[in-house]
């Protein structure tokens, strides 16, 4: 049951995107097709579940001063690995979000999650906080992305929904569109929070 | 002379059409976070741009001296990159402390801050990935700092405004940051077809 909360903490309480709101460039960056959501999780996955293991299986030997340095090193491993993997098998979406693949060795959620999590917890508990993040940044963006390219484009993954006739707002794929959709997911969800906390009142 | 038309477009490119933040989208924790607050925001554009540079520069050497001579770029570009940036802030901040000290304590706070922003970073990946020679190279560190330190302003100039504003529940926060953002990036979208 514990196990299981660890989980579920990353992907609605402390949601690395929307509650914690760090991580955000890639968020709005990639989300205008499914396709380029779908690849970054991949790589983001990737990288953070096995960095947090390995972190966390020698976190004994690290000394406590050059921990940050460390850190880095072993992410910019795993993501090296996740570019050259999305590189070999996904070469054209990897073309397209190339720059952001390659900077997920800054994201903030990793480094963050490296140094709060993995770094005092047993391997086991940080595998299942690498999944519940992994989770939780995941169905963001592809919920974004979904968003954006159904009223943009009409499609999702390139299967066509919406009906032929259908004029498609062009500026839902372009760059702005990710601020408008993601401030409004970010309005919607603080509004219910806020409007909880006023219900307890 | 087209070597100099050429560092104009590079220049231009990289502040306004191709904005960092507003097109780009890097460096978003940092224009997010610190934009509530005018003297913070100018503090760290200035630190922005000084690191920027430096390590373009920096950058720019390792990729054509070493990684690509011995054939290691697309191993260890991102390990090598990231450490160099990060030694080098805090070879900066060193620096700093001991040989201006006003300078250090108007940036001071912020110098840490930008190791691990991904502005910097990106910045460097651009450049490798664009194959730039030297000149280029800092031109467009400059101009990509300076269109930071431009999005920063422009957005801690309305958030100032904003403050003094009674705005419905659902924008309160970080919400309408976006919101004005994304507008902002719409006006931005009028420079695209500027450079070919």
């Amino acid at each position: 049951m514990k196990k299981l909360k660890i989980i579920w903490n990353g992907i609605v309480p402390s949601n690395p995107v929307l509650i914690l709101a760090i991580g955000l460039c890639s968020v709005v960056a990639v989300t205008n097709f499914v396709k380029n959501a779908l690849l970054m999780s991949f790589a983001f996955s990737f990288v953070l579940i096995l960095s947090e293991v390995i972190v966390s299986s020698i976190r004994k030997w690290i000394p406590d001063e050059i921990r940050v340095p460390i850190f880095v090193v072993v992410i910019a491993t795993f993501t090296t690995i996740a570019a050259l993997l999305s590189h070999a098998y996904f070469p054209a979406v990897y073309d397209a979000i190339k720059l952001y693949i390659l900077l997920v060795v800054v994201n903030c959620i990793i480094i963050g999650r490296a140094e709060a999590f993995a770094y005092k917890n047993g391997i086991f508990d940080s595998l299942l906080d690498g999944i519940g993040m992994s989770i939780g940044y995941s169905w963001v963006i592809i919920a974004i992305a979904v968003i954006r390219e159904l009223f943009g484009n009409g499609t999702i993954a390139g299967l066509r929904i919406m009906p032929q006739t259908y004029q498609p707002a062009l500026v839902m794929i372009l760059p702005p569109a990710g601020f408008l959709v993601l401030g409004v997911l970010v309005g919607w969800l603080e509004w219910n929070i806020k409007r909880k906390e006023a219900n307890k009142k | 002379m087209t070597y100099l038309t050429g560092l104009l477009k590079i220049f231009v490119a990289s502040m306004i059409v191709n904005n960092i933040i507003l097109m780009q989208f890097l460096g978003l924790c940092s224009y997010i976070g610190l934009t509530d607050n005018m003297s913070a925001s100018v503090g760290m554009g200035y630190a922005v741009t000084f690191v920027t540079v430096m390590a373009a520069a920096v950058t720019w050497m390792i990729d054509h001296w070493i990684l690509i001579p011995f054939h290691l770029q697309p191993f260890l570009q991102i390990v090598s990159f990231i450490l160099v940036i990060g030694s080098l802030v805090s070879l900066v901040e060193i620096y700093l402390k001991k040989m201006s000290p006003n300078l250090y304590k108007a940036m001071g706070i912020y110098l840490p801050l930008i190791a691990t922003n991904c502005l910097i970073l990106g910045v460097t990946f651009v450049i490798s990935m664009h194959k730039l020679d030297f000149i280029q190279a800092l031109v467009e560190a400059i101009g990509t700092a300076l269109g930071y330190f431009m999005a920063m302003l422009i957005l801690a100039g309305i958030r100032e405004r904003l403050k003094n504003s009674e705005l419905p529940m659902f924008f309160q926060g970080k919400a309408i940051a976006y919101i004005v953002s994304g507008i902002a990036a719409l006006a931005f979208m009028g420079f695209q077809g500027m450079i070919k």
